[in-house]
């Protein structure tokens, strides 16, 4: 797919809602760690989460898959809809949206199986193929998508943990992906990485961008502004400020976003 | 400057001359308990091993018989029934006859008195030639070759256990008997051969320590495990599981946890009174079965095996759990693929050290009766856990209770047996873990 192609691609879906979150708001115990945030996620959109730690931002991307649930003490209130349906109706199996919501983490994990094996699981348990000719083409594409199939199709069968850093990290997008999610959750996917295979990564995302609506949380600024379109800034459990990326680094509104991004907080 | 920099890196001050001293001290102390340790367990090895292996060999007198059918079949139908009207009194009659024909063909002049002959062949030699007279009726007119077991005197003498100055002030035997004992030898009659039956009989009575073997115990144990292995091993780890991974932490679960930690350390005898009290009299099974042995050591077992396993899952680290759920894996895929795979190795190596916990047991087994005189074979299993058995450790714990000095040997020979199997077990669970053992 040519530049231009993404390019037309991105201007068509922009304005699309896909995730619109109303009042968020979750305690984890006695600590209110997110408090009434509002942010609409684009289609087809990189949206950066930046802001100092235990602002919030993880909490927040990780309340879009109901990641939280698993932890007994957090309690999540207010409305996320995924395309305009609420994610947190007690009808909906949050097995179910893991699949539609997939999601990188900070450390690479990797299954302790083969590089196949790790790819092919999201698409078994779920069972979106039917055969293992169509399994095979999945992983392929999910690798290649990934940016990893060339260094691996030769080796397919051996342990994923026995990649490098950013080979896992890569190999865990493409994990993430195999289950044709609608939208990509990223947290701080880089930061256990080396200069060379976060380059990588963030090409990656660029990518991954025509298919996927990505939110990425993130320590680096630049990387921020590198890899989205648009930016939240979270600070002490509050949305501060949600916009352009170019506008929130160059002209940002908010007195507190001016501070952090020019290193005064954080 | 730089000379007073060496003269200081030189001569090490006080301060650490004194941390030096201490760091050797531990060290000596460290080694002085390792070599006690290692001088104490070659000590127990070499006196077990040195009492124990003669249980491995055994004393027989092997002579001509002739089961003669006026004796042994005096219907002349060859009718089982009617044959085991003939008891092993009359058996032991035919054989010291026979004992005693056999002296004579060799020309063996010796002082014992006839009617001590006999007294030199095991009394339990007629029960044996019964047993196979019984099992072939068709040998019955035929002169076969016996292999008697040796009296345990005689058998004693030729391990070193009994010698001409203790045979004199014994009436079990006497000096006479003894040089008899050695013609005999030279002669090709008697012989020290190895001893299959110490690991296929079953126990015998107190006069008869040659005759004595671990079959029931044996197989009472590995019925026992078996039972401990199909019982503790699911539930510990469903249990295991369910706790780790799916109970909510709140104060029942604190408690069940205190609880399980309490139960690992409540002493085994404490198992046997709670079997005692629900399986046999509530419950109503059988005594000395191994059914009730192995229910009352499984649940000695349980809270042995939930510790290590929920110690394996804990191990097992959460990335991996994120990930799984991060795909979209239900909580039950995601431990029955990743995480139980993962906690593998410490869940079979918990499993099997319980398991050779429970198979050295002896305490909770005494109160259920395991330590009843068991004469003939369980059955093959599922009949066989309700019928009568013993235990290894309970059947040392029974030798060592007997007068007669073989019974001494035996028990220090299936100390062996029993260390043989628990070493097995403990190799098992380091091949295991090694096998199964991964990175991430």
């Amino acid at each position: 797919m040519s530049v231009i192609e993404m390019k037309l691609e991105r201007e068509v879906t922009a304005d699309t809602i896909k995730i619109e979150a109303r009042k968020v708001q979750v305690h984890y115990g006695q600590n209110h760690a997110l408090k009434d945030v509002d942010v609409d996620i684009l289609a087809k959109t990189v949206t950066a989460f930046i802001g100092p730690s235990g602002c919030g931002k993880s909490t927040f991307l990780r309340c879009l898959n109901r990641m939280n649930d698993t932890v007994a003490s957090a309690k999540v209130t207010g409305s996320i809809l995924l395309d305009g349906a609420d994610i947190y109706d007690p009808r909906v199996d949050p097995v179910q949206l893991r699949a539609k919501v997939g999601m990188v983490f900070q450390k690479p994990n990797p299954f302790p199986k083969s590089i196949y094996d790790n790819v092919a699981y999201g698409p078994k348990i779920h069972g979106l193929t039917r055969s293992k000719a169509e399994l095979d083409e999945v992983v392929e594409s999910c690798l290649r998508k990934a940016a990893l199939w060339n260094e691996v199709k030769d080796r397919l069968q051996s342990p994923g943990t026995g990649l490098s850093g950013g080979q896992q990290q890569r190999l865990c997008i493409a994990r993430a992906i195999a289950t044709s999610p609608e939208v990509l959750l990223m947290d701080e996917p880089c930061s256990a990485l080396d200069p060379i295979a976060t380059a990588q990564v963030e090409e990656l995302i660029d990518e991954l961008r025509s298919q996927f609506s990505v939110v990425i949380v993130t320590h680096s600024m630049q990387q921020a502004a590198r890899v989205s379109q648009r930016t939240a800034f979270f600070h002490l459990g509050n949305l501060v400020e949600y916009g352009e990326t170019g506008t929130i680094f160059t002209n940002p509104k908010d007195p507190r976003t001016e501070s952090y991004i020019t290193g005064r907080i954080g | 400057m730089t000379d007073i920099t060496e003269h200081a890196l030189l001569m090490p001050d006080a301060r650490t001359k004194a941390r030096n001293a201490a760091e050797r001290r531990f060290r000596a102390y460290g080694l002085s308990a390792i070599v006690i340790a290692l001088a104490a367990l070659v000590w127990l090895l070499i006196s077990i091993f040195s009492a124990g292996l003669p249980a491995f060999q055994q004393t027989f007198i092997t002579f001509p018989v002739t089961l003669e059918a006026a004796t042994l079949d005096k219907s002349g139908k060859l009718d089982i029934e009617e044959m085991k009207k003939v008891t092993t009194i009359g058996y032991g009659k035919l054989i010291a006859q026979a004992f005693e024909a056999e002296i004579a063909a060799k020309g063996i002049t010796h002082e014992v008195k006839p009617k001590q002959l006999a007294e030199m062949i095991s009394e339990q030699a007629g029960a044996q030639l019964r047993d196979m007279v019984l099992a072939d009726p068709a040998l019955v007119g035929q002169t076969i070759t016996f292999q008697a077991l040796a009296n345990g005197r005689i058998d004693g003498y030729f391990k070193g256990r009994v010698t001409m100055e203790t045979a004199a002030r014994d009436k079990n035997t006497s000096p006479e008997k003894l040089a008899l004992a050695d013609q005999l030898r030279d002669a090709g009659v008697v012989a020290v051969k190895f001893n299959t039956g110490f690991l296929t009989m079953s126990d015998a009575s107190d006069k008869r320590p040659e005759a004595a073997g671990l079959g029931v115990a044996i197989i009472g144990s590995l019925y026992m495990v078996v039972i401990v292995l199909f019982l503790a091993l699911p539930i510990g780890v469903a249990a295991s599981v369910y706790l780790e991974e799916f109970a909510p932490k709140n104060y029942w679960t604190d408690l069940i946890e205190v609880n399980i930690a309490n139960l690992a350390a409540v002493p085994s005898i404490v198992y046997g009174i709670l079997g005692l009290a629900i399986f046999i009299n509530f419950a109503g099974l059988p005594q000395s079965a191994p059914i009730v042995g192995g229910l009352v050591l499984t649940l000695m077992t349980l809270p042995r095996i939930i510790i290590p396993t929920r110690a394996a899952l804990k191990a097992v680290p959460p990335s991996i759990r994120d990930a799984a759920l991060g795909v979209g894996a239900s909580k039950l895929q995601t431990v029955t693929h990743h995480v139980l795979p993962l906690a593998m190795p410490g869940i079979l190596t918990g499993t099997i050290i319980g398991l050779a916990q429970a198979l050295g047991e002896t305490a909770p087994l005494l109160l259920i009766g395991m330590v009843a005189f068991v004469k003939d074979f369980p059955g093959l299993p599922p009949e066989g856990l309700f019928s009568p058995s013993s235990a290894l450790p309970v059947q040392i714990y029974n030798w060592t209770q007997r007068g007669d000095p073989g019974f001494v040997e035996r028990a220090s020979g299936a100390i062996i047996v029993l260390l043989v199997f628990l070493i097995l077990m403990n190799t098992a669970a380091i091949i295991l873990r090694r096998k199964y053992e991964r990175r991430w």
